[in-house]
């Protein structure tokens, strides 16, 4: 990844883009959330900055684009790790204990949830209900959802991650 | 119920087909063949159609969704918006993520239907964000309707038009709540509004908007293609047709299942789900995912309509069945439950925001071995009192579980507290 997050610039085609996104709202903030994600897969993670240059393209306050950008969990105000790993806690996973998942990842990464290995590698998260509980207990790898996770096969994803 | 009867599947029909996603496949068993019959009906006659059909929304709150598009205001020139609520996140359910992934096309055709009925010329799906696949199965078949002119400017002919725009979530429970999905659409934190106004008077960007669930949109081409008393006829008084059950937890076959509305909860769990794992003993079981009230094993002989449930004192919701063994602590699991509504509510208003933090602390207290006297009482009476004051269905939703994890386990919380100071 090249884009900086401290000096956020979308390229020509990318404004395009958010153009393009902006008019199939009937008010282009609508287009907010699409453009947060293009955002964040750009420059990494939702720094300051990027607040405030979304912000200019929408003709929003930077504080507008804050507030929504602190109240979902997907996007990511610190730089996240090369990949996120998301295991599920809810009641469904724990009852097939998600409890062993988490302290399985704790120990393999050494890093609690929330935080990042300091290799930079993975970004390590607890979370609410992805919605897969007959998979349970279940996580998500960056786009995938990897379930039915026993110790061995949380190793065998983590060890097979570029 | 007859052996037919049972066996009829609505949701799940194509669910078995290779590349059941696809338009080509889609076609082969049947599918656009409602729209055309819609197109050529008179709006008001697709409403009243979806009316005797007795469909009731899918999504949790289980409201007659014809008689929801019917107030759509009369001759209003405002544009009007369709909203697929595809934000799925009710602990313990997963149904809409089977059929966006196996059946996309039965939301298309469905949401160009409904479209017809409102007068709308612009939808939304609003997908949470963590579901990639479904997202990208579901812009597929969107890609492939334009295509085939079953979407955008004069769809097969008829001189009607409709676009749809699929929008993604960004990590929020509450974005499932319909006003708090319609201001995360609008580009704003998820904050639930107050109603009156309702959505369809004044929803998306202040126009009149239909929100409906992926379910209940996909029973929309079925039922114009077999008629509303077919449908009716599948299910029960309180409502027609089957639905999906998201069974998970202690069964020995968890996953999604298809049945009339009429199945009991025990069928659902002993012989759909092959009963409880290991052949232990069933402890408890949720019917209508979290923020439905706790059933004990006397409570499961009951019909999965809206009514079953109700008699209860829980709720269908989203049909999301989370079934315990006897190796459960409930008080652990009402910890579980009670730190997702403390991570969840969206804090707008205090009632929620603050009892939400507050009882979470208490339940862990307890678990941990720290338990007062007082907690349960207190836990009590706090979710007592705010239930009703808050301006969505989020904390009422949380009470569920507060109240009947304690009422009908309460010996075993107080156990943990006794040992507590012994």
């Amino acid at each position: 990844m090249t884009a900086d997050a401290r000096r956020p610039e979308f390229t020509a085609e990318q404004l395009a883009e958010v153009r393009r996104l902006q008019g199939l709202y009937p008010d282009k903030r609508g287009a907010l959330l699409p453009v947060l994600h293009l955002a964040q897969d750009t420059f990494g993670y939702i720094s300051l900055e990027v607040e405030e240059y979304v912000a200019q393209l929408f003709e929003l306050y930077p504080a507008h684009v804050h507030e929504v950008v602190t109240f979902y969990t997907l996007f990511f105000q610190k730089p996240k790790g090369r990949h996120v790993v998301s295991v599920c806690h809810n009641l469904s996973c724990y009852l097939m204990n998600a409890k062993g998942i988490v302290q399985h990842l704790e120990e393999r990464l050494g890093v609690a949830p929330g935080e990042t290995t300091p290799d930079g590698r993975v970004t390590f998260l607890t979370v609410e209900c992805l919605c897969a509980c007959e998979q349970a207990p279940m996580m998500q790898v960056d786009d995938r959802y990897e379930g039915n996770l026993t110790p061995e096969k949380v190793d065998r994803i983590l060890d097979g991650l570029p | 119920m007859s052996e037919n009867k049972t066996a009829e599947k609505i949701f799940t029909r194509n669910f078995h087909l290779a590349d059941s996603h696809t338009l080509v496949r889609y076609r082969e068993h049947g599918g656009y063949a409602a729209l055309p019959k819609a197109l050529g009906m008179e709006p008001a006659a697709i409403t009243e159609e979806i009316k005797k059909a007795n469909l009731r929304g899918l999504g949790g709150a289980a409201f007659p969704t014809g008689v929801k598009w019917g107030f759509i205001p009369k001759g209003s020139t405002d544009p009007k918006y369709l909203v697929i609520n595809a934000d799925e996140g009710e602990p313990g359910t997963f149904k809409d993520r089977y059929l966006m992934e196996r059946d996309p096309h039965a939301m298309v055709e469905g949401m160009v239907i409904a479209a017809r009925a409102i007068g709308s010329h612009l939808g939304f799906v609003y997908i949470r964000g963590e579901y990639v696949k479904p997202w990208r199965i579901v812009d597929g078949a969107v890609t492939e309707a334009y295509g085939a002119g079953f979407l955008g400017k004069n769809i097969q002919g008829s001189g009607f038009d409709f676009d749809i725009v699929i929008h993604r979530g960004a990590g929020a429970y509450i974005c499932g709540e319909e006003t708090g999905l319609l201001s995360s659409l609008e580009g704003k934190k998820g904050w639930p509004k107050i109603k009156p106004p309702f959505p369809a008077v004044k929803g998306a960007f202040g126009h009149p908007t239909i929100v409906n669930n992926v379910e209940t949109i996909m029973a929309v081409p079925q039922i114009i293609n077999r008629g509303a008393e077919w449908f009716a006829g599948l299910g029960t008084k309180s409502q027609g047709g089957t639905r999906l059950y998201s069974v998970s937890g202690h069964v020995e076959r968890p996953g999604v299942v298809e049945a009339p509305v009429s199945v009991t909860l025990r069928e659902l769990i002993y012989e759909h789900c092959g009963g409880i794992r290991g052949g232990r003993t069933l402890k408890a079981v949720v019917p209508g995912g979290a923020s439905a009230a706790i059933l004990t094993p006397d409570e499961i002989d009951i019909q999965m309509d809206v009514e079953g449930p109700k008699s209860k004192g829980s709720m269908i919701g989203s049909a999301g069945i989370i079934v315990m063994d006897d190796t459960v602590s409930i008080p652990e699991a009402l910890m579980i439950v009670a730190r997702f509504y403390a991570h969840e509510s969206c804090g707008q208003c205090t009632p929620c925001r603050e009892s939400t933090g507050w009882i979470y602390k208490m339940s862990r207290r307890i678990v941990e071995g720290k338990g007062r006297k007082e907690d349960l009482d207190t836990i009590l009476d706090v979710a007592k009192r705010g239930a009703g004051t808050t301006i969505c269905a989020f904390y009422d939703g949380a009470v569920g579980p507060y109240i009947s994890y304690i009422e009908k386990f309460r010996a075993e919380f107080e156990d943990l507290i006794r040992n507590a100071h012994a």
